[in-house]
């Protein structure tokens, strides 16, 4: 509303940032020339790490036996931020020994009531401790303060407040059946939601009577064994929960052992059919999550302005680093370009760098091999020939980051279009009828979520039943609640977590 | 009077809803228990494996897509079809050497054993799916889903019934399967293709296969358009097998080993769920 | 624009209020701390429409309340005035008087403010004596009884000549968000106004509950972004009505920072329709020049 158009302002707002009206302009929206967000980093002061961490065996820290330790990297400055116990076969064999003592001795002589009040003890606690937690999520991980503290830090804890209260209900869980428990489980988690995922892992294995061995990831050690203080403030019988640190070679171990009843692993595909081929031939249960090449498909009737912010949510939350992240978006023809362009605004204001600042909305790769990795995938998507895009944003020069990327230009056979690259890099496809969007979907090894953006139901259900993934996310992306089965078809894994379903693999009739 | 001279069975294989000899034109010798011959049986080969499983897939997505209550009808029909030509399956039996009480109870419970499952399909998503009471502004539920395409190895035991326990389960929420019938006695087995053939079943929903196991479990439990294997051989070698195979597409694999087919226990929602993939979908609720 | 190129305003453009709200929830967590919260605090004061719409307002409250906009505290007179004032149609000539020599504009409200229940004319009448009166901004409302009747027509027609009757004057056309319930009317009411010659699209009157929302407000830039990209014409946006704190009021900047960019991030495209928040943005403001917390009894409540 200038009254006055003088030479100079002509071209610029009042506020000096360029005018959008202008011919030059091509419509551009600019959301950087003014008005920048000071930095706002989380204070951490509070929060101590040690230099050194040990198992977490019968209830103690105790070191390795081979005294041989690995280090943990802070992927946003490449600085070491603590040495963690690499555990060897014999550090597993006493973790097993006490879980298989503190599963007779105590937690299998407990009953329903008071497991589950052991594990509403520890919710609480996680509450308390929450924005430590989240901190050291942060720092350990380079995922987004925003997203450790408002997502991965809270779930936690409601996961272990949901299944605490299963433990003296399992009676009315399984129709016509009485669940027992199974004994010593294995559980082998990875790096993307390291205490998110020990509690999908710990919390339905204590609520149903067993006791646990888990392995952290190599690269994100430090809550799970801030977990394990919790286990002990919380006065957990001592046994019950076993955290030994390691690498692949240790998760190994634990796979092997002779006296574990189950083996719960999330990770990649190919890991997981390492296990499962391992596991061939014994009579341990087992549960696998594995990866996933999320199709996104979003039809022309969809809310276009809530979509665009769903695939954000979908392939750039916790930079990407999402076993059901939608990484493939599947787009009806005739809204593509724009639905592209508002894309393209959004991911602009998208911030990457420091995790623990406030306003970051994407953190660090975390780690060096998985910046690599993505690195490389880069290189492959447009050496196939896609058109590359990624925001303008500035990024740190030291630490491992990646700017928000978009693949268009794509076909099917594209390795960047079949192949799970855990990054913030999406591939972008259109379709002509529901037909041709379903088959696209479908056509991949894995099935583990998926979503639909329209705004008819009885499309949503339709599509939602065609495509085979264990989740259905439609209107919304990356929802998770302790309630909420998760898990997948075909070569995304066997078996749930969440709600009544996850109860399952931790039972025996 | 003269005796007249029996016209003998020939036994194929059941794929894709039609009755072809084995692809590899071998045969071998099926006989009672006294070694006496009563019939040659077609020796499957892999390729015969995938034919079976190329059929299924195509049949899949049909059959999963029925509505409950219809494949509830299906199921009910072939039970009406058994009884129907119960007197032949309880000869076939004791041509193999079954007492005819016991040939007879084997058919009688076969027959129950369908009706059993087939009042499942409409039931097994109200007890077994949930609506989950998520803390956003979602409508959040979860329901059982067909895995897809399962591999059944069958046991010798009770050749009749224990095909139908392993088959009414996992066709009964939508999935197809390819079953290596009993290689002792799979005479019954390939005859139920035909009351299969003759009951509303789409071809390719049951597949059955004749021959050795050595020959055919596998190429069947490695395939990788194959979802599940549903296993009753105990022998450790060949689960090993079957899970090491299973592994190179992270397959399902259900070891169900059992002594007596006559069981009630057979007769249990749970293993139709083992063959189920839980799908969960969420909306938003606002206006 | 050729009749050609205006929507079929039957068509409604499907929103997901859920997704709204998570979205609006997402930018409520940009966390602004000190240069770029004085920074804002400052614009958020430069984009006030600082109101009084009460019948018993006087010329005596009039002229406090264009003195607070002028100079709105003088201990630091350097601080920006707010953009304008917002009165009724009878207190434009002395808001004029009072705001001589500043630049602060006079906005009045116009054509049966609030609630529209007037025939045309009437509406007309008043839109042109606000004019007359020296009204450098008309706040119209639309007819809201019409609109969830589904007679768009009649509300596109209604403001064009309400825009031709303004002359130079600009118009914001008030949607009165809380009427119209759903997030689908309020981008199909923000479309017909924009397409209709609307140079603002403003929320609320102020006498309705709920009036602006974040959630709304972003329906609206949207709208606003959709129709910048169809068009190449910028509209502004002013949400009214219960925004009172300064949080509130960076929230609301972050919301316009992230949805149409720096450019509108100036009094010309976008404005607070408010009168207490003046106050606690300046507390704020002075919090942030001194360190110390402030009390309300420090300023002065006009």
């Amino acid at each position: 509303m200038s009254d006055i158009k003088t030479e100079e302002n002509i071209n610029k707002t009042s506020n000096g940032s360029p005018k959008p009206t202008s011919p030059n302009s091509d419509l551009k929206l600019d959301f950087a020339s003014f008005w920048e967000y000071s930095p706002a980093p989380e204070s951490s002061d509070f929060v101590q790490i040690d230099d050194r961490y040990n198992h977490f065996i019968n209830g103690e820290f105790v070191e390795p036996v081979k005294g041989r330790y690995m280090k943990s990297i802070n992927p946003a400055t490449e600085e070491v931020l603590c040495e963690f116990a690499d555990g060897t076969s014999e550090d597993v064999d006493k973790a097993v020994k006490a879980a298989r003592k503190a599963y007779e001795k105590a937690w299998s002589k407990l009953s329903g009531k008071e497991r589950g009040k052991y594990i509403f003890r520890i919710a609480r606690m996680i509450q308390e401790r929450a924005r430590e937690l989240a901190i050291i999520e942060s720092i350990d991980g380079g995922k987004p303060i925003r997203e450790s503290r408002d997502v991965d830090v809270p779930l936690s804890a409601a996961y272990f407040f949901y299944y605490a209260g299963w433990a003296d209900k399992l009676n009315y869980a399984f129709p016509g059946r009485k669940p027992k428990s199974l004994g010593v489980c294995g559980q082998i988690i990875p790096w993307n939601f390291p205490l998110l995922m020990l509690a999908w892992k710990i919390a339905p294995a204590l609520a149903t009577g067993n006791t646990v061995v888990l392995k952290p990831a190599e690269s994100t050690p430090v809550t799970a064994l801030k977990f394990a203080e919790i286990c002990r403030d919380a006065g957990l019988p001592d046994g019950v929960v076993n955290i030994v640190t390691g690498a692949g070679q240790t998760g190994s171990e634990i796979v092997n052992h002779p006296d574990i009843n189950k083996i719960a692993f999330t990770g990649s595909t190919n890991v997981g059919k390492i296990i499962q081929k391992s596991l061939a031939g014994t009579d341990k249960k087992f549960t696998l999550e594995l990866g996933g090449k999320g199709p996104n498909i979003v039809f022309e009737d969809a809310p276009l302005d809530q979509t665009v912010e769903g695939i954000v949510n979908a392939i750039f939350f916790n930079q990407g680093h999402v076993c059901c992240a939608g990484s493939r978006l599947l787009v009806q023809e005739g809204i593509a370009d724009r639905l592209i362009q508002k894309l393209k605004d959004r991911m602009e204001t998208l911030i990457v760098g420091d995790p623990l600042d406030k306003n970051t909305d994407i953190g660090a790769i975390n780690s060096k091999a998985q910046f690599e990795r993505i690195q490389n995938y880069l290189e492959i998507g447009v050496n196939e020939g896609a058109e590359i895009h990624q925001s303008s944003c500035q990024i740190p020069e030291n630490g491992y980051f990646c700017r928000p990327t978009i693949f268009t230009n794509v076909s099917q056979s594209n390795r960047v279009v079949q192949e799970e690259i855990f990054g913030p890099v999406l591939t972008i496809q259109t379709f002509r009828t529901p037909d041709e969007a379903i088959e696209k979907a479908n056509n991949t090894p894995y099935g583990l979520a998926s979503g639909v953006w329209t705004d008819k139901g009885s499309k949503i259900f339709k599509v939602g039943q065609s495509v085979r993934s264990g989740v259905m996310w439609s209107n919304t992306y990356n929802k998770f609640d302790p309630t909420s089965p998760f898990g997948g078809y075909k070569e995304s894994g066997i078996g749930r977590e969440g709600g009544l379903h996850g109860l399952y693999p931790y039972i025996k009739f | 009077m003269a005796d007249r001279l029996e016209v003998l069975k020939t036994y194929k294989t059941y794929v894709g809803g039609k009755f072809p000899r084995s692809e590899s034109d071998r045969t071998y010798r099926v006989t009672d228990r006294k070694e006496k011959h009563i019939a040659n049986a077609c020796r499957c080969s892999r390729k015969d494996v995938r034919d079976a499983v190329l059929a299924a897939r195509s049949a899949f997505g049909g059959w999963s897509s029925r509505s409950a209550y219809n494949r509830g009808q299906v199921l009910y029909r072939i039970a009406e079809m058994l009884e129907g030509r119960k007197e032949q399956f309880i000869k076939e039996l004791e041509l193999a050497g079954v007492k005819e009480k016991d040939a007879r109870a084997e058919v009688h419970t076969s027959i129950d054993r369908l009706i059993y499952f087939a009042g499942w399909t409409d039931k097994i998503s109200q007890v077994f799916g949930t609506v989950n009471p998520v803390a956003s502004a979602h409508f959040n539920f979860s329901s059982p889903d067909a895995t897809g395409v399962v591999g059944i190895i069958a046991p010798d035991r009770s050749p009749l019934l224990s095909s139908i326990s392993l088959i009414a389960p996992v066709i009964a929420s939508g999935n197809s399967c390819v079953l290596i019938a009993s290689v002792e006695n799979p005479l019954p087995a390939v005859s139920f293709g035909e009351v299969l053939h003759a009951s509303d079943v789409p071809g390719g929903v049951v597949n059955i296969l004749t021959g050795y196991r050595d020959e055919t479990v596998d190429t069947l439990s490695s395939h990788k358009d194959v979802n599940a294997v549903l296993n009753t051989i105990a022998d450790r070698e060949t689960r090993k097998l079957i899970d090491e195979n299973a592994s190179i597409s992270v397959k399902r694999v259900t070891h169900y080993p059992a002594e007596d087919w006559f069981l009630d226990d057979h007769e249990n929602p749970y293993l139709i769920l083992e063959f189920m993939e839980t799908k969960t979908t969420w909306h938003p609720v606002g206006i | 624009m050729s009749i050609a190129e205006i929507p079929d305003f039957k068509q409604t453009i499907p929103i997901d209020k859920i997704g709204v709200e998570e979205r609006v929830s997402r930018l409520n967590k940009r966390s602004i701390k000190k240069d770029s919260k004085l920074q804002a605090l400052k614009l958020a004061l430069s984009m006030i429409d600082h109101t009084t719409l009460e019948g018993k307002d006087s010329e005596g409250k009039v002229i406090q309340l264009c003195s607070k906009a002028r100079l709105p505290y003088a201990p630091m007179p350097d601080l920006p005035h707010v953009a304008a004032v917002c009165v009724y149609p009878n207190m434009v000539s002395t808001a004029k008087k009072a705001l001589q020599g500043t630049d602060v504009k006079v906005a009045s409200v116009a054509t049966a403010f609030p609630s529209g229940m007037a025939q045309f004319h009437i509406k007309l009448d008043d839109t042109r004596y606000a004019v007359d009166q020296g009204a450098d901004e008309i706040d119209m409302v639309i007819s809201r009884g019409e609109f969830l009747k589904g007679n768009y027509s009649f509300i596109f027609d209604e403001i064009a000549a309400i825009k031709e009757a303004c002359g130079e004057a600009h118009l914001k056309v008030i949607l009165e968000t809380g009427e119209l319930e759903t997030l689908e009317n309020v981008r199909k009411a923000s479309d017909i106004a924009m397409y209709a010659g609307a140079d603002f699209i403003k929320t609320s009157t102020g006498k309705i509950l709920p009036a602006a929302t974040q959630p709304v407000t972003l329906v609206m830039l949207e709208a606003i972004r959709d129709f910048y990209h169809e068009t190449g014409t910028m509209v502004g946006m002013k949400p009214a009505g219960g925004i009172r704190k300064a949080k509130e009021a960076l929230q609301y900047l972050v919301l316009v920072k992230e949805t149409l960019g720096s450019a509108w991030l100036t009094p010309d495209w976008f404005r607070f329709g408010a009168s207490s928040l003046t106050n606690d943005l300046l507390m704020q403001i002075v919090k942030q020049e001194t360190g110390v917390y402030q009390s309300i009894n420090y300023f002065s409540n006009d």
